[in-house]
C-alpha cells in the first residue's frame, strides 16, 4: 500500500495567503510516499513545505511558477501504475477530457494528474483515470465562481487504487472515495 | 600576584580550620566528662579562629560553618547543664567571662538560645540584649556572620503570634523590632565594606559583598515568615522601617538587591496594597541602581499576580496600581535622565505588559504607555542600541500576542509613532511580525481606515528606505514581499463598497514600491481586485446610487496597474494578467474591456517576449483563454483568432508550430457555442499543422539523416479523430485512414531502418489505435462512425 499525495494550483501568495489550516494539519509528514504537484505553487516557500511533508516529490510546471525548471510534463511509476503529471494550461480546450486523454495516450499512461482549471475531477475511462486535485487553496479561478480547496490521496495498492478526495465545504472536509481497478493488460 | 593571594588564603584557611579542630577536640572531651570550665574555655578558644581578618568572605564562611556545627553541641550540652540544675542564668552571665568579645558574644548567643527556650525570661529581652551586645562587633564580616548565627538561631525563638514564646499584646512588635534591628545593623555592616580598603580593589570588594547579600536579605525572609504581620504592620511599621534604612543607606548594591529583595519575598497583595509607598521609594534611590529591573520584576509580579485569578482584579482597581506605577515610572525615567533607552523601553514594556494583564479593556492605558514611550523616544532619536530596538520589538508584539488581533493593536494611536524609532532593519522585522500574527489568527483587515493604518506599520517592507543603500539579500527580500503578497489576501470585506476603498488603498501603497517590489505586490492586487469583480455581479445594479464602483472603473483600475509592470518590464507576468482581466471582462459581459485586455496581450507578446520557450507558454495561455471567450463578435473575434494562428505559424521551433498549430483549431469549433462551429477553418488548421510536421520530418532528415520523430503524427491523428468524433463534416473517415496509413508506413519505415524503433512513438499509436477500438465497441451514433475507421496494421 502506497499513498500519493496529489495536490496543485495553491497560487500562493497571488490568490491565496496559506492553506486552510484543516488542511495543514491533516497533511503531516512521515504519511505520504510520493507527492505529485501540478504545479502554480507558486513560491518556493510553498515547494520547501511539500519537501517536508515527503521528500519525494514531483513537480510540473504552472503559468505562474516562479522555478523555471520544474518540467513541462513528468511521468514515474508506482507499483504497478504508470502515472503522468501536467500543469494543464498547454492542453487546449483547457480542462477538455477528450483532449486531456490524448495526452494520457501519448504519455501512455495510467493515471493522468492535471489541475489549472481549480475544480476537482476523477473520470474513469477505457484507457484509465484522469485527475484533478483541484485547488489546495481554493484559489481564485476563471473557470468557476465557486472553488472549494481541495486535493486528493491516491492508496495504490497491487491493481487497485482508491482516490480519495478531500473537500473542504463550508469549514468543514468532506471526504468522497473513487475505486479503480486496473486490468492488467500487457503493454 | 593573584595566585599567590589564594594560595595564601587556603593556608590561612587550613591553619584556621587545624585551630578549629584541635579545640574542638578538647571541647568534646569536656562535654563528656560534664567539665563545663573546660567546655567554655576549649570552645572559646574554638572560636578565636573566628577572628581572623586574613580570609575572604567566602573561605570565612567555610570556617564559620565548621564552628556552628560545634556550637550546636555545645548549645545541647548546655540544654543538659540546666537539666542537671546548673541556673541557665547563672549560665549566661559565666559565659560573658570569656577573654575575647567575638567567641563571647557566640557563647553568649548560644546561651541565650538555651535561656529562651527555659522561657526563664521572656524571649524578647534576651533578643533584646543579644542584638545589643552584638554592636560590640563592629569589624563587616565578623559582624554579619556573628549577627547571621543569632538571626539563625533566633529563627525558631521569635515572640510571634501563635509561638510558644508568645508574649505580652504587644509581642509580635517586639518580634519584629528585633528582627528589624537586626537587620538594620547587619545592612550598615555590609554598606561599610565598601568603604573599607584601597579605592582598587573596587571591583573585588563588589564582588565580595555580592557574595555575603544573602545573609542580609535573610532577615526580610525572616520577616516574611513572622505570622503576626498583617498588613497594617506591614504598611506602618515593616516596610516603611525597612525603606527607610535603603534609602538612607544610599549605598547602590545594597538598594538595589534589597529592592529586588523586599518584592520577592513580601506576598503580591502587599505589594499592590502599600504601592505608593514601594513606589515612592525608587527615585530617592541612587540614580546608579538598576531601578527599570526592580520595577520591571514588580510588574511581573503584579501581573502575574492578576493573571492567577480575576477575583483579584479589583483590588487593581482599587488601588489604581495602573496609575501609580505610570507615575512612578515617569518620575524614575525623570530622575535618571543617564538611564539608557533600553532601561526606559525595558520600563514601558513591563507597564505595557502590566496593564494589558490587568486591564485588557482599557486600550487607552496601553495607548498612553505607548504614548509615554514615544515622547521618550523623541528625545533620542532613531534607535541604533541593538538591545533598545530588542526591546522594542518586545513592546510592540505584546499587544499582538495579548488580542491575537492586529484590529486592536490598530486602534492604539501612538503605536505606529513608537515604531518609527526603529532602524529600517528591525522595522521590518516587526512588520513581519505583524503580518506572521494576522496569519496565525487569520485575521481580516475589513475596513480602508484599518488598512491604512496597518500600512503605515508595513513601511519598512513597502518602500526602500531614505537614503541609505544598503545590501538585500535576495532570498530575504523574497521572502518578505511574498509575506506582503499575503497581507494583501487578508484586507477583505463583503461589501463591494467597502472593499473597493481597501483596494485603492493597497494600490495606493504598493505603487510607492519601485520596480523590485511591484511584481510581487500587483498579482495580489489584480486577483484581490477581480474577486471583487465578482462580489459586484452578484450584486443586484447598481445598489448604492454610486457609480463609483462598478466593474468598468475597476477594469480600468487593473489596467492602469498591470501596465506599471511593462516598465519593470516583467512583461510574462503582465500578459498572464493581462489574459486573468480580459476572462474576467468576459464574464461581465464587458466586449470592448475584453477587448482591450487581448490587444495589450498581443501587443507584449509581439513587442516583449523573444524567449521561444516563454512565446510558447504564452501563446498557449492566449490560445487557452481566446478558445474560451465568449463575449467577442464576429469581427473582434475573427481579428484576434487570425493573430493567435499568425503567431502559432512563426514560433521558432517546427514541433511548437505544429502544436500551436492544431491547438488554434479549437478556436473554430467551441462545443458549448453553436455559433462557433466552422468545420472548414478546423480543416484548414489540421492541414497546416500536417505540413509543418511534414517539414519538421524532412529538416529532422537533412540535419540527423533520420526521420524524425512521428509523435506529431500521432497528434494530429488524434486531434482528426477529435473533430470526426464530434461530426465536423469536413473531417472524413477517409482522411482519417489515410492518416493512419501514413503513420503505420512511417513507423515501418523506421522499423526497418538501422535506427531503433521509438518506443514512445509505437506506444502512443498503440493506445490511439487501441482508443479506436474502443469507440468502435461503444454502438450509438459513435461506434457508427468508427466502424470505417480501419485500425488494422498493413
Amino acid at each position: 500500500m502506497v499513498l500519493v499525495l496529489a495536490i496543485g494550483d495553491l497560487h500562493i501568495p497571488h490568490r491565496a495567503a496559506d492553506l486552510p489550516p484543516k488542511f495543514k494539519s491533516m497533511l503531516v509528514p512521515g504519511k505520504i510516499q510520493h507527492i505529485i504537484c501540478t504545479g502554480n505553487l507558486c513560491i518556493k516557500e510553498v515547494h520547501d513545505y511539500l519537501k517536508s511533508l515527503c521528500p519525494d516529490l514531483h513537480i510540473t510546471r504552472g503559468e505562474y511558477d516562479e522555478d523555471s525548471r520544474y518540467p513541462e510534463t513528468k511521468t514515474l511509476t508506482i507499483g504497478q501504475f504508470k502515472l503522468g503529471i501536467c500543469h494543464g494550461h498547454q492542453v487546449i480546450p483547457w480542462g477538455d477530457l477528450d483532449s486531456l486523454a490524448m495526452l494520457q495516450r501519448q504519455l501512455d499512461v495510467d493515471i493522468l494528474v492535471t489541475g489549472h482549471t481549480h475544480q476537482f475531477k476523477a473520470y474513469k475511462h477505457e484507457g484509465g483515470v484522469v485527475i484533478n486535485p483541484g485547488s489546495a487553496t481554493g484559489a481564485y479561478s476563471s473557470f468557476t465562481y465557486d472553488v472549494n480547496p481541495s486535493f486528493v490521496l491516491m492508496d495504490i495498492d497491487g491493481l487497485r487504487v482508491v482516490v480519495y478526495v478531500y473537500e473542504l465545504i463550508d469549514g468543514e472536509v468532506k471526504v468522497d472515495k473513487i475505486d479503480f481497478k486496473k486490468t492488467a493488460n500487457p503493454r | 600576584m593573584i595566585a599567590d593571594g589564594v594560595e595564601d588564603e587556603e593556608k590561612w584557611l587550613a591553619a584556621g580550620i587545624a585551630g578549629l579542630q584541635q579545640n574542638a577536640f578538647y571541647m568534646h572531651r569536656a562535654l563528656d566528662t560534664n567539665n563545663l570550665r573546660d567546655a567554655l574555655k576549649f570552645s572559646a578558644q574554638m572560636l578565636s579562629e573566628l577572628r581572623t581578618s586574613k580570609l575572604s568572605p567566602h573561605k570565612y564562611y567555610e570556617l564559620y560553618m565548621r564552628a556552628f556545627d560545634e556550637l550546636r553541641k555545645l548549645e545541647i550540652f548546655f540544654k543538659e547543664e540546666t537539666r542537671r540544675g546548673c541556673s541557665i542564668v547563672e549560665l549566661y552571665e559565666l559565659v560573658q567571662h570569656a577573654g575575647n568579645i567575638l567567641p563571647r558574644l557566640y557563647l553568649l548567643c548560644t546561651v541565650g538560645s538555651v535561656y529562651i527556650r527555659s522561657k526563664e525570661a521572656p524571649a524578647k529581652d534576651v533578643l533584646k540584649d543579644l542584638v545589643e551586645m552584638c554592636r560590640g562587633i563592629q569589624h563587616p564580616v565578623r559582624g554579619l556572620f556573628l549577627r547571621s548565627y543569632l538571626s539563625q538561631i533566633s529563627r525558631d525563638k521569635l515572640p510571634d503570634i501563635g509561638s510558644e514564646y508568645e508574649g505580652d499584646a504587644d509581642t509580635v512588635v517586639d518580634a519584629v523590632e528585633f528582627v528589624l534591628q537586626n537587620f538594620t545593623e547587619m545592612n550598615k555592616l555590609w554598606v561599610r565594606m565598601q568603604h573599607q580598603g584601597p579605592a582598587r580593589e573596587k571591583q573585588r570588594r563588589e564582588k565580595e559583598r555580592n557574595e555575603l547579600r544573602d545573609l542580609v536579605g535573610k532577615n526580610l525572609h525572616v520577616l516574611s515568615q513572622v505570622e503576626g504581620i498583617d498588613l497594617d504592620m506591614y504598611r506602618d511599621t515593616v516596610l516603611p522601617r525597612v525603606l527607610e534604612q535603603i534609602v538612607n543607606c544610599k549605598d547602590e548594591i545594597a538598594q538595589f538587591y534589597l529592592m529586588d529583595c523586599i518584592i520577592q519575598v513580601f506576598p503580591d497583595e502587599y505589594h499592590l496594597q502599600t504601592l505608593e509607598v514601594l513606589l515612592g521609594a525608587c527615585p530617592q534611590l541612587q540614580p546608579s541602581v538598576d531601578i527599570k529591573t526592580v520595577l520591571s520584576r514588580l510588574m511581573e509580579r503584579l501581573s502575574n499576580y492578576a493573571a492567577s485569578s480575576s477575583e483579584v482584579l479589583p483590588e487593581f482597581l482599587q488601588v489604581e496600581a495602573f496609575s501609580r506605577l505610570n507615575n512612578a515610572i515617569g518620575k524614575v525615567i525623570e530622575a535618571q535622565p543617564d538611564m539608557p533607552i533600553f532601561g526606559a523601553v525595558t520600563l514601558y514594556s513591563s507597564l505595557l505588559t502590566f496593564t494589558l494583564h490587568v486591564h485588557p479593556d482599557r486600550l487607552d492605558y496601553a495607548d498612553q504607555v505607548l504614548g509615554s514611550c514615544f515622547k521618550k523616544l523623541q528625545s533620542v532619536g532613531k534607535v541604533e542600541d541593538n538591545k533598545a530596538t530588542k526591546q522594542i520589538v518586545a513592546l510592540l508584539s505584546a499587544p499582538l500576542e495579548k488580542y491575537n488581533d492586529i484590529v486592536t493593536a490598530l486602534k492604539l494611536s501612538n503605536y505606529p509613532c513608537v515604531m518609527e524609532y526603529l532602524d529600517t532593519e528591525t522595522s521590518k522585522i516587526m512588520a513581519t511580525v505583524i503580518i506572521q500574527s494576522i496569519m496565525k489568527n487569520s485575521t481580516r483587515i475589513s475596513s480602508a481606515d484599518k488598512v491604512e493604518a496597518l500600512f503605515e506599520l508595513m513601511k519598512g517592507l513597502m518602500k526602500d528606505s531614505e537614503g541609505t543603500a544598503e545590501e538585500v539579500d535576495e532570498d530575504d527580500f523574497k521572502e518578505e514581499q511574498n509575506s506582503v503578497a499575503r497581507l494583501i489576501q487578508m484586507l477583505i470585506n463583503d461589501d463591494p463598497e467597502e472593499m473597493f476603498k481597501i483596494m485603492c488603498v493597497v494600490r495606493k501603497q504598493i505603487m510607492t514600491g519601485g520596480p523590485k517590489r511591484l511584481p510581487y505586490t500587483i498579482p495580489p492586487f489584480v486577483f484581490s481586485s477581480l474577486k471583487l469583480v465578482r462580489q459586484l455581479q452578484g450584486q443586484d445594479e447598481n445598489p448604492f446610487g454610486d457609480e463609483a464602483t462598478t466593474p468598468k472603473t475597476i477594469f480600468q483600475l487593473l489596467n492602469q496597474t498591470i501596465e506599471v509592470l511593462l516598465t519593470i518590464p516583467a512583461p510574462e507576468l503582465a500578459l498572464r494578467l493581462y489574459l486573468q482581466c480580459a476572462e474576467a471582462a468576459n464574464d461581465t459581459d464587458l466586449e470592448p474591456v475584453a477587448y482591450d485586455f487581448f490587444t495589450q496581450a498581443y501587443i507584449l507578446y509581439e513587442e516583449e517576449i523573444s524567449d521561444s520557450k516563454a512565446q510558447v507558454t504564452a501563446l498557449h495561455l492566449i490560445i487557452g483563454t481566446l478558445q474560451r471567450m465568449h463575449v467577442f463578435g464576429v469581427e473582434n473575434r475573427d481579428t484576434l483568432t487570425h493573430k493567435a494562428t499568425g503567431y502559432s505559424a512563426k514560433l521558432l521551433k517546427k514541433p511548437d508550430q505544429c502544436r500551436a498549430v492544431y491547438g488554434c483549431a479549437h478556436l473554430f469549433w467551441v462545443d458549448d457555442q453553436d455559433n462557433l462551429k466552422d468545420g472548414e477553418r478546423v480543416l484548414i488548421c489540421l492541414k497546416r499543422a500536417l505540413r509543418i510536421a511534414n517539414a519538421a520530418q524532412q529538416l529532422s532528415n537533412a540535419a540527423r539523416g533520420s526521420t524524425g520523430p512521428v509523435t506529431l503524427f500521432i497528434e494530429i491523428l488524434n486531434k482528426y479523430l477529435y473533430f470526426y468524433e464530434k461530426v465536423n463534416q469536413h473531417i472524413t473517415a477517409d482522411a482519417v485512414n489515410s492518416l493512419i496509413e501514413l503513420i503505420t508506413t512511417e513507423m515501418q519505415q523506421n522499423d526497418s531502418s538501422s535506427s531503433a524503433p521509438d518506443p514512445v512513438a509505437e506506444a502512443f499509436l498503440a493506445g490511439t489505435l487501441r482508443y479506436i477500438q474502443f469507440q468502435k465497441q461503444k454502438g450509438g451514433t459513435i461506434g457508427e462512425r468508427y466502424q470505417v475507421i480501419s485500425t488494422v496494421k498493413e
